[in-house]
């Protein structure tokens, strides 16, 4: 609350990104302690990491002051005030907070706490909800980043200029000078979390975690090195319509298992047909498209900081055209 | 297959669109994209024909039954606009790789086409599905699509357009959000079929009150109603022409859809319409949005503007029918809907042949055109002559049909201020007549000539539907009739 209030109040966006990464991470132990592991995750993962260095990113562009503003906005007010409002007097008449009678407890929920051993065999409930009784929401989620990820294409993407080795290599010793601590400890740390991403990834099924949070931390990963070793050397190593194809890809394995499903006679995303034990087969369907999650969500978090970060060399270079130098530390 | 067609009408376009990636050459996407939007309305057209032989056709997603999966219900409803929207977004796509070679660059097509795909999955998802849930997830699939292809358009202004819609959609969304899970809260469930039943037990309760309140607002901001319409106009002005005339046609038309789902379907019709007074709201605000868009249409100096004023205005006639709720004002709602998709794709479709030639749509840009681009501008007119509502054209039929609900429900004054309404159509229709036909071309634009055949086929296929459904009424007034009787049939 007191993190919200300082957002809303305070002016330089640099700490506002901070304090909205700190409330994001405050909102992910909350959800630890509603017993929400899961949601923490993501939140933790999401919230607090990726989306707070892609606004970092962001604020690189527009600079750091917001724009003073003298109108007074009263009708917003009196809209939220209602909103605010109503939301409360909605409140008035739920079930008691954890409560064992709230009707979430008593309809739905009981087949998935019980039943979902024995009929998905994964032992994370969430997972196996998640996956496969509602999988096809999450296949809408993973088309949801998808077209995230094209729409910051389609707006932003620039072609990159060709620059030569030597350019690459001075551009390498003086960052090199600069950051030394910081690429030793990242160059030592970067093998540890993108294992660590791998665990995340296909532990999905026993623990809290998953493809989106995979997906998150491997981008991280990348995004780092980016940082430190320049966008340049990034691009050598990661091929701009490579990791497009890949993002298309993870859509399509997601999809494709539906498919196979279909061709098979069953429903769509029916995944009991991928092998003769029907268990067997959710469990072969659930950790497939969990690999589709994590590919698309990795490469789309990459496409989208390349893309931005693409732009502010763009605008760079536009700037100092005249200067003909265009340096690319971040 | 045929069992499957229900999840392949959705899939279809929404495996395609990661698949365009694959493909490079701009051409080449632009007919794989027109081949699965063909497909995808064959297989409305099939749905459309099985349920209204054999009535509601269940699927289940996943294998699981309904309320612990997915399942997707279709019943004439939705089967109708499945059918609009498949077929308007064929007809655009013909029109589109010719269109966007002057409005995009090169290097975007794919993207182009591969947001056009996924905004026509979303809508169809949203339309499809039986879970409310579901809906948000493709809802927000169809939007970010949406916002992404409205911020192509190549005037800077565009992207302003673009993110003023952003923020008031995503307010819209998490509204619908918002409601969504309080009725979760409620009953536990999330596909509407148990809502419907699992909602009467607790209405009373003021959580449900607020869970219904947020829908309705959300989907309103999303439907653009008076007087939540004002990311709408200039979000049609300055995205591409060929987004306009597919938004035009299906976007706002979706919106209209899960309204209708939400009263009738999931909250029921009595404890949609006593808990909040909403038919004479929805009442007053319909007929306000007729004539505040429409008399704002007058003033506009931008064509694209002008007709984006006049579907503001529309969508007041739907909601006036909406409100009289009796199956003839749901039959005139939705009849209007299927007519109205077909003269704002047409005159869109037009307008973006007038783009294609002279690349501006102010009015007095278009002087002299009614010579210069004789085929243009008739499809123009016609659309105008349709929006008016004169006989022999579909908006004589949705307006015939509004006046009868309303008359049978004694609103007599009501009929007389939808008339009224038509009127100001004529004035900002003849606005445009004039400045094409009795003006002299300006200046050094002696050279213009009629568009490309490639846009003037798809325009007239629109018109020609113009005039045919509003001659051969079987189809349209069978299938809506179907549609809100099944509607007043599942709640009493």
């Amino acid at each position: 609350m007191v993190t919200a209030i300082a957002i809303v109040r305070l002016k330089d966006l640099f700490a506002v990104i901070m304090l909205s990464g700190i409330y994001s991470l405050l909102s992910a132990s909350f959800f630890v302690t509603m017993d929400a592991v899961d949601v923490a995750f993501t939140e933790a993962a999401v919230g607090a990491g990726i989306s707070t260095l892609l606004l970092l990113v962001a604020i690189t562009m527009t600079g750091r002051a917001e724009h003073p503003d003298r109108h007074k906005p009263i009708l917003a007010l009196a809209v939220v005030t209602v909103t605010g409002g109503l939301l409360i007097y909605g409140t008035f008449d739920m079930p008691y907070f954890g409560s064992g009678q709230a009707p979430v407890h008593l309809h739905v929920a009981p087949r998935y706490i019980n039943d979902s051993m024995t009929e998905v065999g994964v032992p994370n409930i969430v997972t196996s909800v998640l996956a496969s009784y509602r999988g096809f929401d999450t296949f809408g989620e993973v088309v949801v980043i998808f077209t995230a990820g094209i729409g910051v294409l389609a707006l932003l993407s620039v072609v990159p200029r060709p620059v030569t080795i030597a350019k690459i290599n001075s551009l390498n010793d003086s960052l090199h000078e600069q950051h030394l601590i910081l690429r030793i400890v990242s160059k030592m740390l970067l093998p540890f979390i993108m294992l660590f991403a791998f665990y995340v990834q296909f532990h999905g099924d026993y623990g809290p975690g998953g493809g989106f949070q995979a997906g998150v931390i491997f981008a991280v990963a990348i995004i780092l090195y980016a940082m430190l070793f320049g966008m340049i050397t990034a691009r050598r190593v990661i091929n701009q319509s490579f990791i497009q194809l890949i993002a298309a890809v993870g859509v399509l394995l997601y999809g494709s298992i539906g498919v196979v499903a279909l061709l098979n006679g069953k429903n769509f995303l029916d995944y009991s047909v991928l092998s003769d034990d029907p268990i067997a087969g959710q469990h072969l369907g659930i950790l497939l498209i969990e690999l589709g999650v994590g590919l698309t969500v990795a490469s789309v978090m990459i496409i989208i900081f390349f893309s931005f970060a693409g732009r502010r060399d763009y605008l760079r270079h536009l700037n100092d055209n005249s200067k003909g130098s265009n340096n690319t530390s971040c | 297959m045929l069992a499957h067609l229900p999840v392949l009408q959705v899939i279809v376009p929404l495996l395609a669109a990661p698949l365009c990636l694959f493909l490079t050459r701009s051409r080449l996407v632009w007919v794989f994209a027109l081949a699965v939007s063909a497909l995808a309305f064959l297989i409305s057209c099939l749905l459309l024909q099985q349920v209204m032989s054999s009535g509601t056709i269940i699927y289940e997603l996943g294998g699981w039954e309904a309320p612990w999966g997915i399942e997707y219900r279709i019943d004439p409803l939705n089967a109708l606009l499945l059918l609009i929207i498949t077929g308007i977004s064929t007809i655009v796509l013909l029109a589109a790789h010719t269109s966007i070679q002057q409005e995009i660059p090169e290097e975007r097509h794919t993207f182009f086409y591969i947001l056009y795909l996924l905004s026509l999955a979303g809508m169809l998802g949203i339309v499809a599905t039986g879970d409310a849930f579901n809906v948000f997830v493709f809802l927000e699939i169809s939007s970010l699509s949406g916002y992404a292809l409205i911020a192509l358009g190549k005037d800077r202004r565009a992207l302003w357009a673009a993110y003023q819609y952003l923020i008031m959609g995503t307010i819209g969304a998490t509204f619908i959000l918002i409601g969504i899970g309080l009725m979760y809260q409620m009953t536990g469930t999330l596909n509407m079929e148990d809502l419907s039943k699992r909602l009467p037990e607790v209405e009373h309760t003021r959580t449900v009150f607020t869970a219904y309140a947020f829908i309705i607002v959300g989907i309103c901001l999303k439907l653009a109603l008076f007087p939540l319409h004002l990311w709408l106009p200039n979000a049609y002005a300055y995205a591409p022409s060929i987004v306009t005339a597919f938004f035009a046609a299906t976007a706002t038309k979706v919106a209209i859809y899960l309204l209708i789902r939400f009263t009738f379907s999931v909250f029921g019709l009595t404890f949609s319409f006593t808990a909040l007074p909403l038919q004479i709201l929805f009442l007053t605000l319909g007929l306000l949005g007729i004539f505040a868009a429409s008399t704002a249409a007058i003033y506009q100096k931008n064509v694209k503007h002008l007709f984006a004023y006049s579907s503001i205005a529309q969508i007041g006639y739907m909601i006036v029918g909406f409100s009289v709720s009796t199956t003839t004002g749901l039959m005139a709602t939705l009849l209007h809907l299927f007519n109205h998709a077909l003269m704002k794709s047409a005159l869109f479709l037009a307008l973006a042949a007038v783009v294609y030639r002279i690349g501006s749509v102010q009015l007095s840009q278009f002087h002299g055109l009614g010579r210069q681009m004789p085929f243009t501008m008739a499809a123009i007119v016609i659309g105008g002559l349709s929006l008016i509502g004169v006989p022999l054209t579909v908006g004589f039929v949705s307006k015939w049909y509004l006046i009868m609900a309303v008359i049978e429900n004694g609103w007599w004054p009501v009929a007389v201020l939808i008339l009224l309404g038509s009127l100001l159509a004529v004035v900002y229709v003849w606005r445009l007549v004039e400045a094409a036909y009795f003006k002299p071309p300006l200046p050094g634009r002696d050279t213009i000539k009629e568009a490309p055949l490639s846009l003037l086929i798809p325009v007239w296929i629109l018109v020609i539907a113009n005039i045919y459904f509003g001659i051969d009424t079987r189809l349209s007034v069978q299938v809506t009739q179907a549609a809100s009787m099944s509607l007043f049939g599942v709640s009493p």
